[in-house]
């Protein structure tokens, strides 16, 4: 059942999406989210989501897969936009009964939010879908290394994610089964209103927190025993090398965003 | 001079309230290119005595000499490290990447090691313990005897004098189990690794140089593996699991049938027939 | 008949879709001691947690005490009252603040009194070794591996099952907490009435204690059968990758050498005692 999160997975290809260096894809991935926000009109964002179409088919991932990933948050989604109709007030009333009214500004921010949630996170799934967590976190850790003079721990921070990334699978393996386990003790996490769901999460959270911290434990005596003792002078077996095309995409993506930003 | 020499070695554990050190009284010496087993039960010391081996532990009376450099010196701590890489029990809490050779790479990485060499450090690594071609597998996709060699590749990615393997058989499968030794046997008898090999499987212990027996903190026996395995009630008692052809020989001898010291099944038959 | 699998099959529906139980035919009946072996992956786990309800197959019925599990409406906490199940490595599950409250975790969930929670405690912590006094208000995270492992044990035989699935329940004990282990399957087994089903790599283990050996292979039951018939079929097992106990390969060995010898002899004692026999009388 944990198994169905699909958010930032990798899928390897052989694309120039892909190929792409990781910090380029960072930058261009935060000059769109930017663009994005300045947008105000329908038009802005059906031309954001003709690009990321473009995008998707060159990364040679299949659309249905990058769709996927907006399931996740389909109910957050509905939310929103279910507050803007009822709640928003402007314009014509298209329909009203009682206090109830539903108005012209409300539906029109209501689908202008949601297309703009929809397209952010279409841009971040694109960067993780095309980008290995490896890459990522070295991307971030040179992004982030001129704050190192101002005391951020960059490469510490970078090694970090990087752990928690290759332990997410193996943490939801064994969050599965303690759950199975304790039902099969007679636990109940799926009846109850919230506060009951709530508590009936302790015997499932308090073991994995506690297995979680053993493994923090050996995982820290494995790293030192393999002369580990923070970023500095560490070399890497893959280098992130600017390569000709990065430039070129980067000053696409400038234009693109200017252009859209202006009109 | 020994690879590893420890005199004279006592450990206690900062807020241990038992009535004993964890070690006591440990005089031990590893030449380079042995395969020395330690066994011994729970609490018997051998995972502290691994750990004062590459510093990650220091005694608390007594000295060790890891090729020549004194564990009590702070200034050695790292260059120790590099020539006795340890993999521990659990297979999944050594492995802090994504996928295979970014794990295997961690070690050379921490050293220093250019850029062009890692990669070829890295596929030789993993072609000596047998998992070419799983470069850019994902760890929580592999067994239990695959997560364990491909620690071991990381290990030796780091080309050290010595491996020190803490019980890294006790958690995984018979397969694993065979794998795991199959690999570790391959270093010593053809790459000359020096191993130190711990673990509470007396038959892991068939083809030791040396066998080092421990008991709540203390060596209790040293000797080649014939020597050891005879001494069936001695590691009855102190919670061994001792091998079946074992305990049957040592039945036949009580009946006075006269029969060699055996180590395995295999001795066990030719003797009989 | 307890227990009834009839063409169960079971696909994981991950990005693999691997099969992981191949049209399983299955009977268990009270009183029964069963041993179920195989390689990793061959599908034994998955197939205990169909006996609880835990997975639910991906076709095939699956009947407890006569009742079918496997459709939508059937109360799978009752189903669990009677078939216990012991993970490999349960003490990871533990998680109240004293010894007493992760015991009465399952009874509690039954809904049990005060009064009966309590003394089905003591029962259990009387039957795993564990004195009531001593460990009742200790926290489980301050105990020995073997302690924890009897904590984790103890509260699945709170539930009072009539039949107890155990999977690798020695994994990583010591002879004598194997010894222990074996005591009280035995006691289980023999004083209790319980049903037992234990899934080991210890093929010792599963000779000394199963009246029934099931053999699985990739997702399918390809031997089901008395122990001392299962471990006459060398080759097949063998050939499946699976070891016989050290005790029969010995006594096998012997006899191609030309030995006389029962190889139908599981205890270290008896068969010592045979070959001596045998070599005697040559």
């Amino acid at each position: 059942m944990l198994k169905d999160i699909t958010i930032g997975q990798y899928i390897a290809r052989d694309s120039i999406i892909h190929a792409l260096d990781a910090r380029i894809k960072i930058m261009i991935t935060t000059i769109l989210i930017i663009a994005l926000f300045t947008i105000d009109t329908f038009t802005g964002f059906g031309f954001f989501a003709a690009f990321v179409l473009v995008v998707v088919l060159l990364s040679k991932i299949s659309v249905k897969k990058v769709l996927k990933g907006l399931k996740p948050i389909l109910i957050l989604v509905l939310f929103t936009l279910f507050i803007h109709i009822f709640l928003t007030n402007g314009g014509e009333v298209l329909w009203s009964w009682r206090f109830i009214s539903i108005e012209s500004e409300g539906v029109y921010t209501g689908f202008f939010m949601v297309s703009r949630i929809f397209i952010l996170i279409l841009f971040t799934s694109l960067l993780t879908l095309t980008t290995s967590p490896l890459q990522l976190t070295d991307g971030i850790e040179y992004i982030l290394s001129p704050l190192k003079r101002f005391g951020v721990p960059a490469s510490e921070l970078s090694m970090m994610m990087t752990i928690a990334l290759r332990f997410i699978p193996t943490l939801l393996e064994e969050a599965d089964k303690i759950m199975k386990a304790q039902q099969a003790r007679g636990a109940d996490f799926e009846s109850g209103n919230l506060i009951q769901r709530a508590k009936s999460l302790i015997p499932l959270l308090v073991p994995l927190f506690i297995s979680a911290f053993r493994r923090a434990d050996d995982l820290a005596l494995a790293m030192e025993s393999r002369c580990y003792r923070g970023g500095e002078g560490r070399t890497r077996l893959h280098e992130l090398e600017f390569r000709y095309y990065d430039f070129i995409a980067l000053i696409i993506i400038i234009i693109l965003a200017a252009a859209v930003s202006f009109y | 001079m020994s690879l590893i020499e420890i005199s004279g070695v006592d450990f206690l554990y900062e807020n241990d309230d038992s009535d004993r050190p964890a070690l006591q009284n440990i005089d031990l010496q590893i030449e380079a290119g042995d395969f020395a087993v330690i066994i011994g039960s729970n609490g018997s010391g051998k995972s502290t005595l691994a750990k004062l081996l590459n510093v990650l532990l220091t005694p608390s009376k007594g000295e060790i000499f890891v090729a020549g450099l004194n564990t009590n010196n702070p200034d050695n701590t790292w260059k120790i490290r590099q020539r006795v890489g340890m993999v521990f029990q659990n297979p999944d809490n050594q492995l802090v990447a994504s996928m295979v050779e970014d794990d295997v790479a961690f070690g050379p990485e921490n050293l220093g090691i250019p850029t062009s060499e890692i990669r070829n450090r890295v596929d030789k690594a993993l072609e000596m313990v047998g998992m070419s071609g799983f470069q850019k597998f994902a760890p929580h996709k592999l067994s239990g005897g695959q997560k364990q060699r491909v620690a071991i590749a990381g290990v030796i990615a780091m080309e050290p004098d010595c491996i020190v393997l803490d019980e890294p058989t006790a958690m995984l499968d018979p397969q694993g189990r065979k794998e795991v030794m199959e690999t570790v046997q391959y270093l010593n008898k053809e790459k000359g690794i020096t191993v130190v090999h711990i673990t509470h499987f007396m038959e892991e212990a068939v083809d030791a140089d040396q066998v080092i027996v421990m008991n709540q903190g203390q060596i209790l026996h040293k000797g080649s593996p014939k020597s050891i395995f005879r001494l069936v009630e001695q590691l009855k008692d102190v919670n061994l699991d001792i091998p079946v052809a074992v305990e049957v020989a040592e039945y036949l001898r009580q009946e006075n049938i006269n029969i060699p010291d055996i180590l395995s099944i295999d001795e066990l038959v030719d003797a009989l027939c | 008949m307890l227990i009834e699998l009839n063409e169960v099959s079971h696909v994981y529906q991950d990005e693999n879709n691997v099969k992981a139980l191949k049209n399983i035919n299955l009977e268990i009946s009270k009183g029964e001691f069963i041993g179920i072996v195989g390689h990793t992956g061959s599908g034994k786990s998955t197939l205990v947690q169909l006996f609880n309800g835990l997975i639910i197959p991906s076709s095939g019925t699956v009947k407890v005490n006569g009742k079918n599990i496997t459709n939508e409406k059937s109360n799978l906490k009752e189903t669990r009252r009677h078939v216990g199940l012991v993970f490999q490595y349960p003490e990871h599950q533990l998680f109240e603040e004293t010894v007493f409250q992760d015991i009465a975790f399952g009874p509690k969930n039954l809904g049990l009194k005060k009064n009966e929670i309590r003394e089905r405690v003591e029962e259990v912590m009387g039957l795993v070794g564990l004195d009531y006094e001593e460990f009742k208000d200790r926290s489980p995270f301050n105990l020995s591996g073997g302690q924890q492992r009897k904590v984790a044990i103890a509260g699945v035989l709170a539930l009072k099952p009539d039949v107890l699935v155990l999977d690798e329940p020695s994994a990583g004990l010591d002879p004598q907490g194997r010894k222990q282990l074996a005591e009280l399957l035995k006691y289980l087994y023999q004083e209790l009435e319980m049903t037992i089903i234990l899934i080991s790599h210890r093929m010792e283990e599963i000779a000394e204690l199963a009246s029934r050996v099931i053999v699985m292979h990739q997702g399918e039951i390809v031997i089901d059968d008395h122990p001392i018939e299962v471990f006459s079929r060398e080759q097949k097992l063998h050939k499946l990758s699976l070891d016989l106990p050290q005790i029969t390969e010995i006594l096998h060995r012997l006899e191609e050498k030309g030995l006389k010898v029962n190889t139908n002899l599981f205890s270290i004692s008896e068969a010592s005692a045979e070959i001596i026999k045998a070599l005697r009388s040559k």
